[in-house]
């Protein structure tokens, strides 16, 4: 296949431009960059017309029509360099549909960096190396915060208590039990491990016990396991990441140090409280600055999605300064901003907010795997048969034995109880990967390092590997449960809240002060003083449901509007529509004119033309998929639908997005006449879009009234908001305006 | 309905323990705070309910209130409204909430379930007549929304009619035009609820009762 070959050749030719560059860079190495360390070898022919143009004038320089001068540019050449072949590696993998099934694409890229690092090392050149700098501060903060921002709160709250005791209580055992067996490992002759004392084993053990998010992502989006069991490790690999903090800053000083005593241990405790709980704080409280200023953004739209990226960036870049927990602090601030943030910003920042989410954390993901891959050729190893095998055994082991214990505990405490094969695949998805090798280059520059890190890469390595590719086998072996398709209905939405209530209202009578009645205070406060303060305009005041409601509404209509659909416009359902639901009253219908097809194609290309898609969230979590909306798939029946006897009612309203950029919310109406005029007009804010959308209805003899009384259609129903972009007034797809009376203001 | 001694003694405890399944300190528990919502007397009445200080802010109170005294909810025989209840009929009601043990079959379990989209559904159909009408439901959303200040009755209209629209295509798929769905039955309401988890989402972890905080 030419597309095929054109893939494979993309790569290909991204390495030759690599090593034609390697020897045409300068030979002074880079001390202050961020990235990389190239060594030149002697200069090459590319440099040849340099010399030359220098050594042909004498004393007048010929002017150089044709210059060459890599070394300004050098730095960002290499960087995009490296993303351009991170990008066709992707590529590459996704057009082979069959390898990217069965293996991750974590393993495939790691060995893609296994590949470019063996070539540079066959060119005796040094690598760019996985820089601890470059990981922690660029490459790891996207993927955290694409995951944070769009972590689902109401599960992932609903399972705290599990996900911080896995988190806290199982770090801290796997920690200490992978230390202290090492260190017992290394007391034992045959090794000639004697030098290695016990704090050092005990930072290695802290190393190495870790959860790692960026891992786990990568593996788990793919499996599309069910929601509880995702939230639970990925939880746990996003919390662990202040205990890992803070044993590892423990150990070092004390192995520095070379004692520990009580105090230290208590402080040790301490410091933990203040780096989870301060990351946190700081987060917060950039996350409630960050909603604050998108309250003003109205006025210049096209700035916002930077907002949300700078504040939360800052949030982790303090909460480093700190020493406090910087994914926390990141998490945090995502998860405080989000829905305030929402609420105020444009339908299409928000959109670029998503995209440029996961466009930065899908590349970062992949160059990290890469740099993963060249770092593991490059990096001097030390391998030590015993010390590895006993890591990876213990690795395995305590990890297993600490998440069979603790669900044991936890169980007594909760409702669902995690069954044997939820705690497996709980057990079997502690995959380690970058942070720990990160972890590990920070350390001081000795014999034990190179162990330590050769070990480190190994079980990253196995577990990427050996767990990621089997992990997906088992869960179909295991028949774990999936993910479900369902799509949030809004029926989902009025029993969720009812139930909210009425377990609240269960507890308050029952006089508990459990679960239900705090949360309902919190969103009680929210609601009442939050949201006045963090939301601009009249959307402070709307509640929940109909928040839900109008989102979801537009996004059909929007949807419909698109497909071929040229019969009606019904909301949610696609068969039934309202006459069947409403008591039957009397009245014969009237059949509607069906529209031509030229009508229909002219309407087609208006709309068009001013559409914008929108998609919808999948709860699988697959986050470098910008997902089908699973609307379209239960929308066929629809699309297909046309003309068809059941309609009662007639297209009435299309919502188009006004191309321009304004303010006001300028909802352009389009529908038709049985004599095939179109009329269109433009609606300006000054006018309550509901009211006009229920104006046009006299009552029409068939009975099929949405709306019942008709006394309230001009005012300003509660559902106006002037202030809002893009809205569309639910009332406006289920009214019918009826086919012949309509004349605009 | 059955009075109960003012001393409820171990066998008592025993024989509504097997009723309800609660065990018999949760029933010690739950009767403690009987009494205090009583004020001691052996009955509870719909004004011992408006009592209580939290349930005030809850948009749904006058529903919950109603689930304790509508009989369907006591055994599935009965049809009707009472006007006071005693400790067993409360315990029925309250049994509606705990959660599923681990021990349960799936045949349990799905029989759970079906007890408490029971109970769900018997606080929606007001009228006993079987299925969840449209104004039945909208006055559901009205009341869920009534808590946020302006009463929009539109949007509540529109939320209810999408939503009834949503049950009927799930339920009867296509549907000619001169068909009429009458309503939500309980076996649509069970197919509407089909993935939701019911049985673990509405319970309630009954042994922290803790009745020294309470009402006033």
């Amino acid at each position: 296949m030419a597309e095929l070959g054109s893939a494979r050749r993309l790569p290909r030719f991204g390495f030759l431009l690599m090593l034609l560059l390697l020897p045409g860079s300068s030979a002074r190495r880079d001390l202050s960059g961020p990235n990389d360390t190239w060594r030149t070898a002697a200069g090459s022919a590319l440099e040849e017309p340099h010399h030359r143009t220098n050594g042909s004038a004498t004393h007048k320089k010929a002017f150089p029509v044709l210059d060459f001068n890599y070394e300004h540019v050098r730095i960002p050449f290499e960087i995009s360099l490296w993303i351009l072949l991170a990008l066709f590696m992707k590529l590459g993998f996704h057009i082979i549909p069959r390898v990217s099934h069965v293996v991750p694409e974590s393993c495939l890229l790691i060995f893609v960096g296994l590949l470019v690092g063996g070539i540079i090392k066959a060119m005796h050149d040094k690598a760019p190396i996985l820089d601890t700098k470059l990981f922690f501060l660029y490459l790891l903060p996207p993927i955290i915060l694409d995951a944070g921002y769009f972590l689902p709160i109401r599960l992932f709250t609903e399972n705290l208590g599990t996900i911080l005791v896995f988190a806290v209580v199982g770090t801290l055992w796997n920690a200490f039990f992978i230390g202290g067996m090492m260190f017992a490992i290394c007391q034992i002759e045959v090794a000639h491990l004697g030098g290695v004392s016990l704090l050092s084993c005990l930072l290695f053990g802290s190393i190495v016990s870790a959860v790692d998010p960026v891992a786990v992502l990568a593996v788990f989006e793919e499996i599309h396991i069910n929601e509880l069991l995702y939230i639970l490790v990925f939880g746990e690999s996003l919390l662990n990441d202040a205990v890992t903090v803070v044993l590892y800053h423990l150990f070092e000083e004390f192995s520095h140090a070379g004692s520990v005593t009580m105090g230290d241990a208590f402080l040790g405790v301490l410091s933990f409280l203040v780096v989870s709980l301060g990351g946190i704080l700081a987060g917060v409280v950039y996350g409630i600055v960050g909603a604050f200023t998108s309250r003003f953004t109205s006025h210049s739209r096209v700035i916002e999605p930077l907002f949300v990226f700078l504040y939360s960036y800052m949030a982790y870049l303090s909460a480093e300064v700190f020493h406090l927990s910087g994914i926390m602090s990141l998490i945090a601030c995502g998860v405080v901003m989000r829905p305030y943030v929402e609420a105020n910003i444009s339908h299409k920042s928000y959109t670029t907010i998503k995209y440029f989410l996961k466009m930065w954390s899908s590349v970062s993901e992949t160059l990290i795997f890469i740099f993963l891959g060249v770092s593991t050729v490059e990096g001097p190893h030390n391998w030590n048969w015993l010390f590895v095998v006993f890591t990876l055994v213990l690795c395995l082991v305590s990890r297993v034995l600490g998440v069979v214990g603790l669900t044991f505990i936890i169980n007594k405490f909760r409702i669902v109880k995690l069954t044997k094969k939820d705690q497996f695949i709980v057990a079997y998805g502690g995959l380690r990967g970058a942070i720990a090798f990160s972890l590990g280059f920070l350390l001081p520059d000795d014999e034990t390092k190179h162990m330590f890190l050769t070990a480190i890469i190994t079980v990253i390595f196995f577990t990427v590997f050996v767990q990621g590719m089997t992990i997906r086998p088992l869960v179909e072996l295991l028949a774990v449960k999936r993910k479900k398709e369902s799509r949030r209905s809004i029926n989902e939405e009025i029993h969720t809240q009812f139930l909210d209530h009425l377990l609240t209202g269960i507890e308050d009578i029952c006089g508990h002060y459990g679960h239900h009645h705090w949360k309902d205070k919190l969103t009680r406060f929210n609601e009442n003083y939050v949201k006045k303060w963090l939301i601009s305009g009249e959307r402070s005041a709307e509640p929940q449901l109909i928040s839900f409601y109008n989102k979801l509404e537009m996004k059909q209509a929007m949807m419909l509007v698109e497909s071929n659909s040229s019969a009606r416009l019904p909301t949610f359902a696609s068969a039934a529509s309202l006459q069947n639901v409403q008591p039957k009253e009397a009245a014969p219908r009237r059949a509607i004119p069906s529209i031509s097809k030229t009508r229909e194609e002219e309407i087609r290309k208006i709309l068009r033309a001013n559409l914008q898609k929108t998609r919808q969230r999948l709860r699988s979590y697959s986050r470098h998929d910008l997902f089908m909306d699973p609307f379209e798939d239960n929308m066929s029946e629809v699309r297909f639908r046309k003309q068809q006897v059941d309609m009662e009612r007639r297209m009435s309203h299309y919502l188009t997005v006004p191309a321009k950029r304004q303010e006001t919310p300028s909802v352009r109406k389009v529908w038709f006449e049985p004599e095939h005029k179109v009329h269109t007009y433009d609606l300006d804010d000054g006018e309550s879009p509901a009211g006009l959308s229920f104006r046009p209805k006299p009552r029409p003899p068939e009975g099929v009234d949405l709306v019942d009384e008709d006394t309230p259609q001009n005012t300003n129903q509660g559902t106006a908001q002037p202030g809002q972009e893009e809205k569309l007034k639910p009332s406006c797809c289920l009214s019918d305006p009826g086919p012949n009376t309509e004349e605009e203001a | 309905m059955g009075t109960l001694q003012s001393s409820a003694g171990h066998p008592l405890y025993t024989e509504l323990s097997e009723k309800t399944g609660f065990s018999a300190e949760q029933i010690a528990v739950l009767h403690k705070r009987f009494k205090q919502l009583s004020h001691n007397e052996d009955i509870l009445r719909r004004q011992h309910f408006d009592e209580i200080p939290d349930l005030s802010c809850n948009p749904i109170r006058s529903q919950i209130t109603e689930a304790f005294f509508d009989k369907r909810n006591f055994s599935r025989s009965n049809e009707g409204k009472v006007n006071e209840i005693g400790f067993e009929e409360f315990l029925l009601v309250m049994s509606h909430f705990r959660p599923p043990s681990q021990s349960m079959t799936q045949e349990q379990r799905e029989n759970v379930r079906r007890e408490k989209l029971r109970f769900l559904f018997n606080m929606h159909d007001t009228d006993n007549d079987g299925t969840i009408t449209l104004e039945e439901y909208r006055h559901v959303v009205e009341e869920l929304l009534s808590r946020s200040g302006a009463l929009e009755k539109e949007t509540a209209k529109s939320i209810a009619d999408a939503a009834m629209l949503e049950v009927a295509s799930i339920s009867v798929g296509h549907m000619e035009p001169d068909e009429f769905y009458e309503g939500i039955t309980f076996e649509h309401f069970l197919k509407l609820l089909d993935g939701f988890e019911i049985e673990s989402k509405m319970s309630i972890r009954f042994l922290n009762v803790d009745a020294t905080t309470l009402c006033k």
